[in-house]
């Protein structure tokens, strides 16, 4: 595959379709980014081939194909810095791994500050950045201009007055990445179980022994659920209460454009993000829609306020025409971070709660839940994201880096 | 965009509500008695169903009242009856 800047001509096949056998080592629920991810790592990492990673739809067609495919590890605190940034260090490498080139590029990414207390809060997660080794700077509104021309820093009413910049964030095209570890995956001999749902377990006193499907039973040693917004569905048959509320979250595209967009920007205050896709639309976000829910459609109130702010920031936007908006169901826990880890039932593993940022993660969380299923412990990077934090109190509050609210 | 029945407004747009989550979530009668578990759950914990779900929304931009619905989460589809909780209050 070559690294042209073009989008490579998908393969004619890239993973098999098999039959599922009656039982595997280590099932894992749901094909997004985060159960190849976690298959991919098995295989690699811990030598479990004998995986099948079952999917409701098709593969990779949850929020790893909505997402606005941001990626950053410039969080406040330790906790975080040490996850997302080993996260981007694989980033960095993953592409060569998998001999499939998935356009990862380190473009840039802006946080605004728009106020006297985003800017304390912002140098301090600057700083908090720099003590963890993650690259992180402060900029002044010049420096703004010159890093992103077409962004209006002044004649706003919540000015820019400065921003963190962290050089080796970017973005890349989820789908390749998605097909990209199903491929590698598939050739190490992990199955793929397409249109199959996963509508409870097969359990013995408090062990997990195999899911059920829509489709008969499935045996497994372990199981892992990596299954973003519908997690609660399948915990609440086992009766685990998590603390999970799932949530549209919204996306758009523009046309194609010529580049004029060279960075990733993020505004938390005025509330909207933006980069421009390798192919040439803009793609804008913003937070959740409050209401909780599984319609995987938002609610246009939220679209038009983000776009009033990204027309603000970046006046040269009014010109362009909206193609499409979508939505997807995210997983939002109180304290803005993922849960990762063991569950009261033996053998069963949740990896959930990545809420509007989980893409970033993807082979960093792949990493560490290969890891916690191959061991049936957490890795150190995971473990103080176990459910029992909301028990101790000992919470990893990251509602300020997220970037957008939830 | 939903539609939301305000009990004393009527039908108006979301826009002018905040949501507050699940309704009927009462405050712990004996905090003392609670056990960190317990505790966490009321904190932390509410129910997240695809289907009916009893919730709360604030009128904000208009009588500045809060109301339980009952709407399915899986298609938006809000009922008009009242949920079974309020009678009582
Ligand atoms: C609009 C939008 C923008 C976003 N922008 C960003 C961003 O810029 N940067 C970032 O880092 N993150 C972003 N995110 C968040 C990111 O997409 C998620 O955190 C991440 O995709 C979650 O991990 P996943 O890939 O496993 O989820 P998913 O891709 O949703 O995978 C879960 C899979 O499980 C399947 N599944 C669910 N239940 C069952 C079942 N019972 N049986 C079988 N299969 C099941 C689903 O069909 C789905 O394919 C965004 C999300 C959205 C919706
Ligand atoms: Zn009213």
């Amino acid at each position: 595959m070559v690294a042209d800047g073009n989008t490579p001509a998908p393969p004619e096949r890239l993973w098999r379709n098999p039959e599922p056998k009656r039982n595997y080592d280590v099932v894992i629920v749901g094909a997004g980014g985060h159960g190849l991810a976690t298959a991919y790592y098995l295989a690699r990492n811990h030598g479990i081939t004998d995986i099948a990673v079952v999917e409701r739809g098709w593969l990779a067609g949850g929020n790893m194909a909505r997402n606005t495919t941001i990626i950053r590890s410039n969080y406040l605190l330790d906790a975080s810095a040490a996850l997302y940034d080993h996260a981007l260090r694989l980033w960095e490498e993953l592409h060569e791994e998998l001999d499939y080139e998935f356009h990862f590029s380190q473009r840039g990414v802006l946080n605004l500050a728009h106020t006297e207390q985003e800017v304390r809060d912002a140098r301090r997660r600057a700083f908090a950045n720099e003590l963890n080794g993650v690259d992180a700077e402060w900029v002044t509104p010049d420096e703004i201009s010159e890093i992103c021309p077409i962004l209006n820093t002044s004649n706003l009413r919540y000015p820019v007055l400065g921003a963190t910049y962290q050089r080796r964030a970017g973005i890349a095209k989820h789908d390749l990445v998605a097909w990209g570890l199903a491929r590698k995956c598939d050739e190490m001999g992990v199955d793929f179980i397409q249109n199959r749902e996963v509508t409870g377990f097969v359990t013995d006193g408090d062990r997990v022994i195999g899911v059920r499907t829509d489709n008969g039973d499935i045996g497994a040693g372990r199981v892992g659920l990596a299954a973003a917004g519908r997690t609660t569905l399948l915990t609440d048959t086992l009766g685990i209460r998590l603390p999970l509320q799932s949530h549209p979250l919204q996306a758009m595209a523009t046309e194609i454009l010529e580049p004029v967009h060279p960075c990733v920007v993020m505004s938390n205050h005025v509330h909207v993000y933006t980069s421009q896709a390798h192919k040439g639309e803009l793609v804008l976000g913003a937070g959740i829609d409050t209401h909780n829910g599984y319609t995987q459609r938002g609610s246009v109130h939220v679209i038009e306020n983000q776009l009033a702010a990204a027309v603000e920031l970046f006046p040269v936007f009014a010109r362009a025409h909206l193609l499409r908006t979508w939505a997807g169901t995210v997983d939002v826990t109180p304290d803005a971070s993922p849960i990762i880890g063991p569950t009261p039932y033996e053998n069963l593993f949740v990896n959930c709660g990545w809420g509007t940022g989980g893409f970033k993660a993807t082979p960093g969380a792949g990493w560490v839940f290969a890891h916690t299923l191959a061991t049936g412990e957490p890795h150190p990077l995971n473990e103080p994201y176990g459910m029992e934090r909301f028990t101790s109190g000992a919470l990893i509050d990251e509602h300020g880096a997220a970037a957008v609210a939830h | 965009m939903l539609l939301v029945r305000c009990p004393w407004c009527g039908d108006r747009d979301e826009a002018e509500f905040r949501y507050g989550g699940q309704a009927d979530v009462d405050y712990p009668a004996d905090p003392h008695q609670l056990d960190d578990a317990t505790w966490g759950e009321y904190l932390f914990v509410r129910a997240n169903p695809s289907g009916s779900f009893d919730e709360r929304w604030v009128h904000t931009a208009g009588c500045r009242r809060w109301f339980s619905v009952v709407r399915d989460t899986a298609t938006n589809e809000m009922r008009p009856d009242i949920p079974r909780r309020r009678e009582s209050r």
